[in-house]
C-alpha cells in the first residue's frame, strides 16, 4: 500500500465562483506532493462532486468555500458520501470559515479538516501525507 | 477467491474504480482480479480519440457520450493526462469537460495520468479497458493525452481510432508524414470555423486520395466546430457516431474484428511475459546491487550495455539446448 499515489479531489461547489485559491492547491498538492489531483472547475453539484469522488476512486474530497455556505455543504457532502458506502473518503475544506463554526464541524463528525484561508499550501500538502500514511498503516495492521 | 474481481462482476462502481487504482498503482493481487474477470471481455466497442493537445479531445468525448446516450448505450470513459516527469503528481482536469454525465448511472468517467510512460497512454489502460468492459459498457472511449507525431500506441487497445486535428498546425508537408495520421480511421477536423480549417480539411482529403486502403475502409473525414450552434455540433457528432457504427460493421463483415483484437491481446502477452520474467530478474539486480554497478561500469565506458545484457541472461534464463 505504499506506493499508492494520493489521488485528491479539488472542488468547488455552489455559486461561490472564486477558483484562484482551488487551482492554486490544486497545482501546490501536485508539485509539492507529487498527488494526482482530479480538478472539478466551479459550480458543481453535490452530487457531481460525490459521483466523481467515487468513480476516480480518491482518497480525499477538498472542497474550497468562500462564500459562507459551508454550514450546508459540508454536512450535505458527508452525508451523500456515506450514502453512497464512501465512509473512508476523508472530507476536508479550505476557506473562509470561523473558528467557532470550523469546531462545530470537526466534532460532529462532519469534515476531518478544514484550513483557514491564507494557510500555507505546504502546510496542507503536509496534513494530507500525514493523514493517510496513518490511515493506511492502520488498515494493514 | 477473489472478492473485488466479483463485485466488479456484479456492476459494484467503487469496486471498478478501486481495481483501476490497484492496476495503476501495481498492486501486488490485482492479477488475480484479473484473472477472474478476463474470460467475461472482448464485449465493448472500444473508440480510441486522440489528437494533439488543446484540439478539443476532451470537448469531443463528452459530446459522443451524449450522443450514444440519446442511442441507450452505454458508456466508459478513460481518459488520460500527463504525469509530471519531475514531481510524478498530475492535475486531471479531462473530466471538467464530461461533468454533467456524473449522474448518469450509464455513464462511467475515470481519470488516469501517465504515470511516466510513453506512447500517450497509461500502462493501466489496457487493463482498465478490461474493467469498463465487464461492467457491461457498450462503447468504451479511450481519450488520450495531448499527443505529437509518434504516440500511436492506442491502436493497441482501440477498434475504431479518431484523429482529431485542428487548423493551424502546419503546411501539407505534416499530413503526409508517417505516425499520427496513418493510424486514423476517421479523421476530425474540430475548431472548423476557425482560419485555415478548409484548408486543412482538403490537405487531409488529399493526403487520403494518395492513400491506399487495403483493408478496404477509407477514413471519413468529419468538420465540427464546438463554438457553432450547439444543435450543429451536436448534428456534427451525430455524424461521427454513425461512421463510428460504420467501421464497426465494416470491420465485423470483412472478419476484421479479430485482428484488431489480437494486436490487443499481443500486447498483453508481450507485457505479462515482461511482468513475469523481466521484472523479477530487475528486481533480483536491483535488490544485490548489481544493477548499479552495472550502471557505474557503463558510466565509465568500461562495457557496453549489450554484453551486459548477454550475461544477465546466460545467468538467470535457462537456455534450452
Amino acid at each position: 500500500m505504499k506506493n499508492r499515489k494520493i489521488r485528491v479531489l479539488v472542488g468547488k461547489t455552489g455559486l461561490d465562483s472564486d477558483a484562484t485559491k482551488a487551482r492554486f492547491i490544486a497545482r501546490s498538492l501536485r508539485d509539492d506532493g507529487g498527488m494526482e489531483i482530479i480538478y472539478t472547475g466551479l459550480y458543481r453539484t453535490i452530487e457531481e462532486l460525490v459521483e466523481s469522488a467515487i468513480q476516480e476512486d480518491v482518497d480525499i474530497v477538498l472542497v474550497s468555500i468562500y462564500s459562507g455556505s459551508h454550514m450546508t455543504v459540508f454536512p450535505q457532502l458527508r452525508e451523500a458520501l456515506n450514502n453512497k458506502s464512501a465512509r473512508d473518503i476523508i472530507l476536508i475544506g479550505e476557506g473562509l470559515v470561523p473558528d467557532i463554526q470550523i469546531k462545530e464541524l470537526k466534532e460532529s463528525g462532519t469534515v476531518e479538516e478544514i484550513f483557514k484561508s491564507g494557510t500555507s499550501v505546504k502546510k496542507i500538502t503536509e496534513w494530507i501525507n500525514r493523514v493517510i500514511a496513518e490511515k493506511r498503516n492502520l488498515e494493514k495492521n | 477467491m477473489n472478492e473485488l474481481g466479483k463485485k466488479v462482476l456484479a456492476g459494484d462502481v467503487r469496486a471498478a474504480s478501486r481495481l483501476i487504482r490497484n492496476l495503476e498503482d501495481n498492486i501486488a493481487d490485482t492479477k488475480t482480479s484479473l484473472k477472474h474477470i478476463f474470460p467475461h471481455t472482448g464485449k465493448a466497442h472500444v473508440i480510441g480519440i486522440t489528437g494533439a493537445p488543446g484540439a478539443g479531445k476532451s470537448t469531443l468525448t463528452d459530446e459522443l457520450v451524449y450522443v450514444l446516450r440519446k442511442r441507450d448505450k452505454t458508456v466508459g470513459v478513460l481518459a488520460v493526462d500527463p504525469t509530471s516527469p519531475f514531481t510524478g503528481g498530475a492535475i486531471l482536469g479531462d473530466r471538467i469537460r464530461m461533468i454533467r454525465h456524473a449522474e448518469d448511472p450509464g455513464v462511467f468517467v475515470r481519470s488516469m495520468a501517465t504515470r511516466g510512460s510513453m506512447g500517450g497512454l497509461s500502462k493501466a489502460v489496457g487493463d482498465g479497458i478490461h474493467v469498463l468492459d465487464v461492467m457491461g459498457k457498450d462503447y468504451i472511449i479511450v481519450e488520450t493525452v495531448g499527443v505529437g507525431q509518434q504516440e500511436v500506441e492506442i491502436i493497441n487497445h482501440a477498434h475504431t481510432v479518431m484523429v482529431v486535428q485542428v487548423p493551424g498546425m502546419g503546411d501539407e508537408i505534416q499530413a503526409i508524414k508517417a505516425g499520427l495520421m496513418e493510424i486514423a480511421d476517421i479523421f476530425v477536423v474540430n475548431k472548423s470555423d476557425r482560419e485555415g480549417a478548409p484548408k486543412l480539411y482538403k490537405e487531409i482529403l488529399n493526403m487520403l486520395n494518395m492513400s491506399q486502403f487495403p483493408d478496404g475502409w477509407r477514413p471519413p473525414v468529419i468538420k465540427v466546430g464546438t463554438s457553432l450552434e450547439p444543435h450543429e455540433f451536436n448534428r456534427d457528432v451525430a455524424k461521427i457516431v454513425d461512421e463510428i457504427e460504420n467501421h464497426r460493421e465494416h470491420l465485423i463483415e470483412k472478419n476484421l474484428l479479430a485482428g484488431r483484437m489480437r494486436r490487443k491481446t499481443q500486447a498483453e502477452i508481450n507485457e505479462a511475459l515482461r511482468a513475469a520474467i523481466l521484472e523479477p530478474v530487475l528486481d533480483r539486480l536491483v535488490a544485490n546491487g548489481e544493477l548499479n554497478e552495472m550502471v557505474d561500469r557503463l558510466t565509465k565506458r568500461e562495457t557496453d550495455p549489450y554484453t551486459l545484457a548477454d550475461e544477465v541472461a546466460k545467468k538467470y534464463l535457462v537456455q534450452p539446448e
